[in-house]
């Protein structure tokens, strides 16, 4: 859909802007009045600001709609089918196959009739949004043009995308909130463009920006203000200065604004993309299958078209005198006449493909989606959510999953920071307030006596500022003023009363551990009160309030890990403060000090902490004046922006001090390590990618016993390439051999189903690579023999028991995903995250999985099914997946067969009636054989079943393997469920066929004609076709009960029915009391329950010979296990990291 | 699971919502099988005994009378031009024929199923419809006008109504003393009773009825001349019309002519020679097809079938000799999942 609204807007964009305008920027009018220096103003046109998300017009319905819909190849094929019924003399009237397409189509066309109704319906609540523009007053937000100055209030949603020119807060700035774009519901603060004119009226000024582009949180622009008789003053514009479409506007009353992008070319509008159509493995099974289908239709048809021409060469069969042919027969060509023969003979038989298949496919995803929004184990009280599902076309593939893509923070980790200790200068600081466990060592009162006197007031001190002024915090405010501080114990009393309220002080921030660092500053008794006018207010510790000029902040960016703020002190000293991972700020402090810390920060690490160094730098006047000049020139620069900012930030973050490293926990999620374990029971691979360092992406790997004591760890990072001291290729050459060499060649042969307890005696390897490295592994210098490389680590990874990717940019999460999902044997990936950064890899993933986290709502939106925890997924995969999956293949095998045996004696039939292409059953049979006598309990099947309970699917993972790699799906259970069907279809016709040979089966010596020929076919097949169904339902609910002897009993009264009544719409009687007729011959029952045993026996016979596989057989497993698990939840109740590392840490380096 | 209620949008936690249904689990378990298939086994064999002996006492008595062999009696009337042909089969019966005896004429290689066959017909005018009369459907082509007249009854099947008609003598001392056929109840009931109707006499007259139509290209006779001895048996609830436009199944086929049951033989055909006559003009060469008459009787399964009886005993017996090989299978191996069965 994006796609076609995408293509208009592309058109409508060169259309107006013409090709000369086709530059990467646009010139705006502010207020539609020419600057002074254009000579011909000439009014660029833009699109106008009306949103069309909607598919369809009242009008271009029905075409487009039918079009889309006979785009799908098994619709298209009815329709084929029913035009040859319409055309040609067929067997069958149009209507046995055209009732049932009808009603498909008429389904679809009317779900998605109302599905763009409501688009309309929210398109015109956005488009008809009455707005104020300052040049001509109120209306409707569709028609505010690119140069319009906008007024919005508060609490309102931008209509378009606004550069802020005037707040009616006094510091220029205003707040809104992204929870609709994003979902994050922070409140960000932007800024207006600095020194424009009171009077927006007079204000002349034009604005350059790039073209729209879809990028939320870029943006580059110049602002050009014409004031008479002086040069043009230029200010640069950047995201802080765009207000989007669909924020909202918070805690500010009102705002001038002037339209930049309007209508589909907002950043919104660019963002909503539609997702592309995942499709499972199970549909490709599918489709594989009717291929087959089809192959063996046109085959009958080609059979019966050839034989019936080689029979009525014979003597006497072309024309017997009996049945002699029209005059049109006699006039066609005998080529037409074949061609002819041949469509109906298809005609005959497409029954083979069913319609009904799909619609029940659907239905049967549709249906059965529900029952993972139902489930209330997903339900999470603290969010007051369940589990969402996006996309219910991938049920099954939750049970065909090999590979988990794991994002670590807010997915293994619960990320909610917790400060819990610094070093300053080389000394420990534990800080055990927070922790819910007493410690004697601590004693409550007074801040200072929190700290152990060890490094000097003056550093600790240093540090605390830092940590209170180093951040992009925001305190939550009540109202413009800090009013929460005044009667803060009110404020806060009602959000969280338990705690002090000066602990409780809300700040916002877009990473969690900028809080964690500036809650536990406070703990320490330096306390954050907010920002305000460029002004950055502490309280320390003698309660006194130090106030700091914010001069610049050097915005965090995952390249550099690290980020800095300017500020001067009251006393004028300029201050550089920097926070940033180790990496990144070791080389830029002094190396002397480094040593001292970096034992604790690694030592941090390795206890799953998330390790920040603070460092920090007094800038001289004349140092800050260049560091001043070159940002403020970097801000302006509309191209390359970020590059210049990058180098202008490398300069002046150097030389700086290091005072300390802070030590933040996340914790781990609830039972992570029990869902990691029962996933790798389940056969899944668990790979961990992660933004992280390698350290703390290690550790978490440990708690959640990705990793365990004997796992063998194959490092190849850059510490490690860097070992030898030679090219970095040749190392990680000779590496990549030497792991390989380790883990696939010399490691046995891994079988399938082997649990990790039995195969301990084997070696487990682990995989660590980071981001670095793995641009090396997948982009190589030309000369090497680049796709070697990647075979190789795809290689070792296949044969690792887990995968720890660390320091991946989020596209390197996409791009490992295809490198694993396009590798050999095509496995079904998994991914799953919180954040916009694993956004990528959910997308190219099979199956993309979000967790409504704190990190926004944006993976979620683009994920396929969505949980509140990840504890969750282990249910969704091994309980939900596993059941869908079963279910659904059954559906599948099931209804091919049942199709098959159908049709085969149909096919045989035309080899005892002259190949005419007469049917053997009667159109009523045909029609509603799949419509009404078998659909309902395979549905109802398809819905319930459960094979195993659930229970005890997830008391064993190892169940899972059963099912991996679409074992049910695949050319054996295919060949299998053919072989029956072929059985079953032979037996039903030659057992009627020698019952036939007498064809005087009444004790009054009457005769039975076809149609009681076919009604006694059609009626054992009908039972055996559900009883093979019963045999297979492992779990009987009422519903079963109901809907298969329901079925039965349908079929049986239908009949009756079908068969009393002369009904004056059909031309012919065929059925009239034949049924009945039927009943009363006792030959005719003893055959019916003659074939139907028959056609039953392999299977049950397959039933108890078979490795009994349910409830039985699982009794005493389960038993087992839910000991060793009952056990295994009880140790978890500690915190896991703390009890995790104190036994494995020692393994780690 | 109140204190949970609370929240607005948990989800409801009822046994359908939770999977929870209560459910019966069914286990085909050995111990299951065997007594089962031995069950089965046993009353299959006790059934196909019951239907092979029932089926052997069926006496069958079948007379081919196509005359393609130049010995047969028949092969003068098999020319394709010869019209009212008479020809006669002897057969001799050395014992009883138990009554009642059911009498067959029997076509092969002939397909009433033919679909283009099959639908040339209207039932409508079949149901005495007497618009249709004048008017018959398409489907009745190329039998529905027979020189501008509107065939009645029309179509393919009504035209090749067979018509070859069959007396039979036994031979009492050298004199023919006719066996009469009883051609009542030869056609279902429902067929003769409400889905095929006479159209209703126009004054008082029922061939005035057929006004304004003509017969079948094939027939001899108008519709409402039928029987000439029975005005009842006429029109469209002739029987033997009935019996022949319930189209067989296969090519080869037998349809019901009559039954013997009247006076001295309702106990069946005594034995003695006996002839029969047959007026040939039904002609089958042509498509290679052969006739023949059937005597038969008939039991509570129907005309003799030996299928049924046989495939119940080998199924039956098949049954048995899997249940007696699980047994071992079982006593050898202990199947695991028996120990709490």
């Amino acid at each position: 859909m994006s796609t076609a609204v995408r293509g208009r807007v592309c058109v409508q964009a060169s259309g107006f802007g013409g090709d000369e305008k086709r530059v990467d920027s646009r010139t705006i009018y502010v207020g539609h009045r020419p600057g002074p220096a254009t000579e011909a103003f000439i009014p660029p046109k833009f699109c106008d600001n009306r949103i069309v998300s909607s598919k369809y017009t009242v009008w271009n319905f029905l075409p487009k709609n039918l079009f889309e819909q006979f785009r799908r190849i098994a619709n298209f094929y009815f329709l084929i089918i029913f035009l040859v019924q319409v055309i040609v003399d067929t067997p069958t009237s149009p209507v046995t196959s055209g009732l049932p397409l009808f009603f498909v189509i008429t389904v679809t066309a009317i779900k998605q009739g109302y599905e763009d109704w409501l688009r309309h319906k929210a398109d015109n609540e956005v488009n008809k949004y009455p707005v104020i523009v300052l040049e001509d007053g109120r209306k409707e937000s569709e028609k505010i043009k690119v140069g319009d100055i906008v007024e919005v209030m508060e609490d309102e949603t931008f209509p378009c995308d606004l550069i802020l020119l005037q707040s009616s807060r006094d510091d220029d700035t205003c707040f809104v909130t992204t929870a609709s774009l994003d979902g994050e519901s922070n409140h960000k603060t932007h800024y207006t463009v600095p020194d424009t004119e009171k009077d927006l009226q007079s204000l002349s000024a034009t604005i350059e920006c790039e073209q729209p582009q879809p990028d939320l949180y870029k943006f580059v622009g110049r602002m050009y203000i014409y004031k008479t008789g002086q040069d043009p003053a230029v200010r640069s514009l950047g995201p802080e200065n765009l207000l989007l479409k669909g924020a909202t506007l918070k805690n500010t009353k009102k705002i001038y604004g002037v339209a930049v992008y309007t209508g589909m070319e907002t950043k919104m509008a660019l963002n909503y993309q539609g997702k592309s159509q995942k499709r499972s493995a199970v549909e490709k099974s599918i489709n594989a299958f009717l291929l087959v289908y089809l192959c063996i239709l046109i085959s009958k048809a080609v059979v019966c078209t050839t034989l019936k021409y080689v029979w009525q060469s014979q003597f006497g069969q072309d024309e017997p005198w009996y049945n002699q042919k029209t005059q049109k027969e006699k006039d066609t060509y005998v080529y037409l006449k074949m061609f002819t023969d041949f469509l109906s003979f298809m005609v005959l038989f497409n029954f083979i493909i069913p319609v009904s298949m799909y619609v029940t496919v659907e239905m049967q995803k549709f249906l059965g989606s529900f029952f993972i929004t139902w489930d209330k184990d997903f339900f999470d009280p603290e969010i007051q959510e369940g589990a969402l599902v996006n996309t219910s076309d991938l049920n099954e593939e939750l049970g065909q999953v090999e590979y988990v893509f794991t994002d670590k923070t807010g997915t293994l980790t619960q990320n909610n920071m917790e400060f819990i200790e610094c070093c300053i200068d080389g000394f420990q600081y534990k800080n055990t307030d927070s922790m819910s466990e007493l410690d004697g060592f601590c004693v409550t009162d007074g801040p200072v006596s929190k700290l152990q006197q060890k490094a000097g007031l003056e550093k600790e001190e240093l540090f605390l500022r830092a940590l209170c002024l180093c951040h992009t915090v925001q305190v939550k405010e009540a109202g413009p003023d800090e009013i929460d501080e005044i009667d803060g114990v009110q404020v806060d009393g009602l959000a969280a009363g338990l705690s002090q309220p000066d602990e409780e002080r809300g700040f916002i921030a877009s990473s969690p551990d900028e809080v964690a660092l500036v809650k536990g500053a406070m703990k320490h008794g330096f306390t954050f009160l907010g920002l305000e006018n460029k002004t950055m207010k502490i309280r320390n510790w003698q309660n006194d309030t130090e106030i700091y000029e914010l001069l610049h902040v050097l915005n965090f960016d995952p390249v550099r890990r690290r980020m800095s703020v300017i500020v001067r002190n009251k006393s004028g000293e300029t201050l550089l403060f920097c926070k940033g991972a180790d990496s990144s700020i070791f080389p830029r402090v002094r190396p002397e000090e480094v040593d001292r810390i970096r034992m604790h920060v690694e030592r941090n690490a390795t206890d799953g902490y998330r390790t920040l160094c603070v460092a920090y730098k007094q800038l001289s006047p004349e140092e800050y004046a260049v560091a001043d000049a070159g940002l403020r020139d970097a801000r302006l620069a509309l191209q390359d922006r970020e590059e210049k900012l990058m180098v202008v930030y490398n300069q002046v973050e150097t030389e700086m001090s290091l005072i300390g490293a802070t030590a933040v926990e996340d914790r781990l999620q609830e039972e992570a390590a029990e869902t990691m374990e029962a996933l790798q029971g389940a056969g899944m691979k668990v790979w961990v990618l992660t933004g992280d360092k390698m350290e703390t992406a290690k550790s978490t790997c440990y708690a959640c016993r990705l990793f365990q004591r004997g796992t063998e760890l194959l490092e190849l990072t850059v510490r490690t390439l860097e070992d030898g001291g030679r090219k970095r290729e040749e190392r990680l050459h000779e590496l990549l051999l030497d792991y390989h060499k380790k883990a696939v060649q010399d490691a046995p042969p891994v079988k399938a189903g082997v649990t990790r307890s039995w195969s301990n005696s084997n070696q487990e390897y682990g995989f660590i690579i980071d981001g670095a490295t793995l641009s090396l592994v997948m982009n190589p210098s030309p000369d090497a023999n680049s796709s070697r490389y990647k075979n190789l680590f795809l290689q070792i990874c296949q044969n690792c028991t887990a995968v720890l990717c660390c320091r991946m940019a989020p596209l390197q999460k996409a791009q490992i995903v295809k490198l694993v999902k396009n590798s050999k044997g095509s496995p079904i990936t998994l991914s799953i995250g919180d954040g916009a950064n694993d956004v990528s890899m959910i997308l190219e993933a099979h199956v993309g999985i979000g967790i409504k986290g704190k990190e926004g709502r944006q993976a979620v939106r683009n994920s396929d099914y969505a949980i509140p925890k990840l504890k969750h997924l282990k249910k969704l995969l091994l309980a939900h997946g596993h059941l869908y999956y079963v279910r659904i293949a059954h559906l599948v095998q099931y209804f091919f067969y049942k199709n098959l045996c159908f049709i085969l004696p149909q096919f045989l039939y035309q080899f005892f009636c002259g190949y005419s292409q007469q049917p053997l059953y009667d159109a009523a049979y045909l029609t509603m054989y799949n419509i009404c006598f078998t659909s309902m309990p395979i549905l109802a099947y398809s819905l319930l079943e459960q094979h195993i309970a659930i229970e005890i699917l997830l008391d064993n993972a190892t169940l899972y393997r059963e099912i991996a790699k679409n074992a049910m799906l695949r050319w054996g259970p295919f060949l299998y469920w053919t072989v029956l069907g072929i059985y079953q279809g032979l037996l039903f016709f030659f057992g009627v066929r020698y019952l036939f040979s007498n064809p005087a089966l009444q004790d009054n010596g009457q005769v039975f004609g076809n149609w009681s020929y076919g009604t006694i076919v059609f009626t054992v097949l009908v039972f055996t076709v559900t009883l093979k169904l019963a045999l297979d339902t492992r779990h009987w609910t009422w519903i079963n009960h109901f809907v298969i002897w329901g079925s039965l009993a349908f079929y049986v009264f239908f009949s009756f029915f079908w068969g009393g009544i002369i009904w004056p719409f059909l031309r012919q009687q065929r059925l009239y009391f034949v049924f009945a007729n039927m009943l009363s011959s006792v030959s005719a029952w003893l055959v019916i329950i003659l074939l139907i045993l028959l056609s039953l026996l392999p299977d049950i016979l397959l039933v108890v010979l078979r490795k009994p596989r349910g409830p039985h057989a699982r009794k005493k497993k389960k038993c087992q296990s839910s000991a060793g698990s009952s056990q295994s939840s009880r140790v978890s109740i500690r915190p896991l990291l703390m009890r995790t590392f104190s036994d494995e840490s020692n393994t780690v380096i | 699971m109140k204190s949970e209620g609370e929240f607005v949008n948990q989800p409801d936690n009822t046994a359908f919502t939770q999977q929870r249904l209560p459910a019966w689990q069914p286990m085909l378990s050995a111990g299951i099988v065997i007594p089962l298939f031995t069950l089965i086994g046993l009353a299959f064999i006790g059934i196909g005994v019951a239907l092979f002996i029932t089926s052997q006492n069926i006496k069958v008595q079948e007379l081919d009378y196509t005359g393609t062999a130049t010995s047969s009696p028949c092969f003068q009337c098999s020319g394709l031009s010869i019209q009212n042909c008479t020809c006669e089969r002897n057969f001799s019966l050395s014992e009883l024929f138990e009554g009642p005896v059911f009498f067959y004429y029997g076509l092969s290689n002939y397909y009433q199923n033919y679909r283009q066959y099959g639908v040339s017909k209207d039932d409508y005018q079949l149901s005495g419809d007497t618009t249709y009369f004048l008017k018959p459907q398409s489907y009745c082509s190329p039998y529905q006008y027979s020189n501008n007249k509107p065939i009645v009854p029309c179509g393919s099947i009504a035209n090749s109504m067979f018509n070859d008609t069959f007396r039979l003598y036994l031979l009492v001392n050298g004199s023919r003393k006719q066996v009469p056929f009883d051609g009542k109840g030869i056609a279902w009931w429902t067929d003769y009773n409400i889905k095929y109707r006479n159209p209703s006499p126009v004054n008082g007259s029922f061939a005035a009825a057929f006004d304004g139509t003509t017969k079948p290209v094939n027939w001899q006779k108008s519709a409402y001349e039928l029987d000439p001895t029975d005005q009842a048996n006429n029109g469209f609830l002739n029987q033997d019309f009935l019996v022949w436009m319930r189209r067989a199944a296969l090519p080869n086929f037998r349809k019901l002519y009559g039954r013997i049951t009247g006076g001295d033989y309702s106990q069946g055909l005594p034995a003695g020679n006996y002839t029969l006559q047959i007026s040939y003009n039904y002609p089958v060469l042509s498509f290679g097809g052969t006739k023949k008459v059937v005597f038969s009787n008939v039991s509570w399964m129907g005309g003799k079938n030996q299928f049924l009886g046989i495939a119940y005993l080998v199924i039956g017996s098949l049954c048995v000799v899997m249940a007696i090989v699980m047994l071992i299978v079982y006593a050898k191996y202990k199947f695991p999942d028996n120990d709490d069965a």
